[in-house]
């Protein structure tokens, strides 16, 4: 395999280390399978169907690959509660309905790489024992479905898909199923419902845990499309080689997306933990905008808890305990999770001093608000609440106890939904008003006290705030 | 309702890829199919989807008004989707969507959730928000029907509009 070289102007940054993005950007690469199978494609594939399933998942436990879809659950674990003694069907799911905001890996993998997730989808299931995977993939990625189904037909012609796989007695087809537009549907249990033909509706856990009771209530494994990928390199340099990358618990490679007031917006493939927060924005992204400073980042995914600048944090690792700047902070799973926040899908939000908090958290608050499945009434009439005081506040309407009453629809909706969506929509809230109370009371007169009890009729009125 | 023979064909090869007794799996790409063909769903083409696959039509309208990505309406020749959530908010959508409003000529005063699609009195466009189409480091972005335009400011929106004829 050739040391690749890269587009100009999209060549990886030095402290990158590309394995899942290595083909992105690629000169004279292709999303065909010659191009793939000339790199040395499938070899992987091959090498894990020698291997017992077993001692494929044992790999993949040994690896330390934590998902990458939010959640950070280790992989090879997930695969290991398909119970024992099962006797029904297997299904793999690939998770690629990307859609938290400030999330764009996976579109990247999709359209310039799809042999790549087809390899690590085989490997996982022949790992899992699925005969039938599906990739559910969001519907706002109409060229991505095409590719994915070019993809599977050419890895068909190649005798890498259906029955007797590579010449063995391995069998799985994969299909696509495109989403429709919701959210939700990146919840596992939501996507399954919304596979099923469904309202995505999440499921309760217990007892619904897919790898018991998933799709048809048969075991079900829902993996995101970077991990999956990993798997496949998992494999090829098997588990303990591979978790010598990154750092103790966080291992591996993975995908930062960085978007908003940097100087270099894009994608960066990294050693997990290996880069600070600082060095990503001013190293990798070239910085603020010009005669800018640093206000905020939401590290994680819109969902995840903002960092301020100027806040320290206490985070332990190997030499003790220590206290850290947000710049310090290592970008792994634990320690965004020890500073209060999360890694989540690796989307990181950089806002500068030019920003309004209450307009950002507007802009967050209006898409949860959209996009709460309405199963749960915490999140259901909270999510909008959260929208209706921030819409009021921005239309100058707000009133001082609006600021308390936020953070108390916020505090309430947290820990009391069937699904983790009640968390995704108040952690922005709670955190947002929490660190930047001053900005949410500029907002608020005392002389607006009685006067707009109905901030819909305040904003419709005024055509302040687009409807949305 | 007229189904044409290639898209009975797409259908039944859709339903194939569930098992047998779990075929209303295939309601989601039915209901793609049909909006591809028609570009909305209506109550004839709901009862055609419910048909094939043996539920009642309650259970694919419920569907139909759950999903963002399926309209109960015709949109324009060309259906905008620009994306409004935050990295792309910062970025300016907001006034890209305004722009694109202004040269199409779409009044976007009357949309609400439930009704989130404005359509030009042309007829030749329609366009509505999105909530995040994930290129949040190239915003603001929008979809053009399925072609995907990264960087769509102000300034860039006259001439990316002119090759929807």
């Amino acid at each position: 395999m050739a040391n690749p070289r890269y587009l100009e102007g999209k060549k990886p940054h030095p402290r990158e280390a590309r394995m899942i993005f290595r083909n992105v950007d690629r000169v004279g690469w292709k999303p065909s399978i010659e191009k793939y199978l000339e790199d040395g494609g499938y070899k992987s594939l091959k090498k894990a169907l020698k291997m017992e399933p077993a001692a494929v998942t044992d790999e993949v436990k040994a690896s330390g690959l934590r998902g990458r879809g939010g959640a950070g659950f280790p992989t090879g674990v997930k695969w290991g509660f398909i119970p024992p003694n099962n006797s029904k069907p297997v299904y793999l799911i690939c998770n690629a309905d990307e859609s938290e905001p400030g999330t764009f890996k996976d579109r990247y993998i999709i359209h310039q790489d799809p042999h790549q997730l087809i390899e690590g989808i085989l490997i996982s299931s022949y790992a899992v024992g699925a005969k039938i995977a599906y990739i559910y993939i969001r519907e706002e990625f109409p060229e991505g479905a095409v590719i994915l189904e070019r993809a599977i037909e050419e890895a068909r012609q190649a005798g890498l898909l259906g029955t007797k796989i590579a010449g063995t007695g391995f069998e799985c087809e994969i299909y696509v199923h495109r989403g429709a537009g919701a959210y939700i549907c990146g919840e596992e249990t939501g996507l399954i419902e919304s596979l099923e033909g469904k309202r995505p509706y999440p499921r309760i856990k217990p007892p619904y845990f897919p790898a018991a009771l998933g799709l048809y209530m048969c075991p079900t494994i829902v993996n995101n499309v970077e991990s999956l990928c990993h798997v496949k390199h998992v494999i090829s340099m098997g588990g303990k080689k591979y978790s010598r990358l990154g750092t103790t618990r966080n291992t591996g490679t993975r995908i930062l997306c960085v978007s908003g007031d940097v100087q270099h917006p894009g994608y960066f493939e990294i050693e997990v933990g290996k880069l600070t927060m600082g060095e990503l924005i001013n190293d990798l992204c070239g910085g603020m905008k010009k005669g800018r400073k640093l206000k905020a980042v939401i590290p994680g995914g819109s969902s995840a808890k903002v960092l301020r600048a100027g806040e320290t944090y206490t985070i332990r690792d190997g030499d003790g305990e220590k206290t850290i700047g947000l710049s310090d902070i290592p970008m792994d799973f634990d320690s965004l999770a020890a500073c209060g926040s999360m890694a989540g899908s690796g989307g990181v939000i950089v806002m500068d001093d030019s920003r309004d908090m209450a307009w950002v958290l507007n802009n967050i608050n209006t898409f949860y608000a959209h996009e709460s499945c309405g199963q749960c009434t915490p999140c259901r009439e909270g999510s909008l609440w959260m929208k209706k005081i921030t819409d009021r506040m921005l239309a100058g309407g707000g009133v001082p106890s609006d600021v308390e009453t936020l953070a108390s629809v916020g505090d309430n909706i947290a820990g009391r939904t069937i699904c983790a969506f009640g968390e995704a929509c108040s952690w922005p809230t709670q955190s947002f008003v929490a660190k930047f109370p001053e900005e949410f009371k500029k907002h608020t007169k005392r002389r607006n006290v009685g006067k707009f009890l109905n901030p819909e009729a305040k904003v419709a009125a005024e055509g302040l705030i687009d409807k949305n | 309702m007229e189904v044409p023979k290639e898209l009975e064909k797409k259908a039944d090869e859709a339903i194939c890829h569930y098992p047998p007794e779990e075929q209303r799996s295939a309601a989601l790409p039915l209901l793609h199919l049909v909006q591809q063909e028609f570009g909305f769903i209506n109550d004839d083409a709901i009862s055609w989807v419910a048909d094939k696959l043996g539920v009642e039509p309650i259970k694919i309208l419920e569907l139909v008004t759950f999903y963002p990505g399926f309209r109960q309406a015709a949109p324009g020749k060309y259906h905008i989707r620009v994306c409004r959530t935050l990295s792309c908010a910062m970025a300016g959508c907001h006034q890209t969507m305004e722009k694109i409003c202004e040269i199409a000529g779409i009044d976007r005063s009357n949309v609400s959730h439930h009704d989130p699609v404005a359509v030009s009195s042309d007829g030749k466009f329609s366009i509505e928000f999105a909530e995040c189409l994930a290129s949040c480091g190239t915003g603001p972005v929008c979809l053009i029907g399925d072609d995907f335009h990264e960087e769509v400011k102000p300034g860039n929106a006259k001439a990316l509009l002119r090759q929807y004829k």
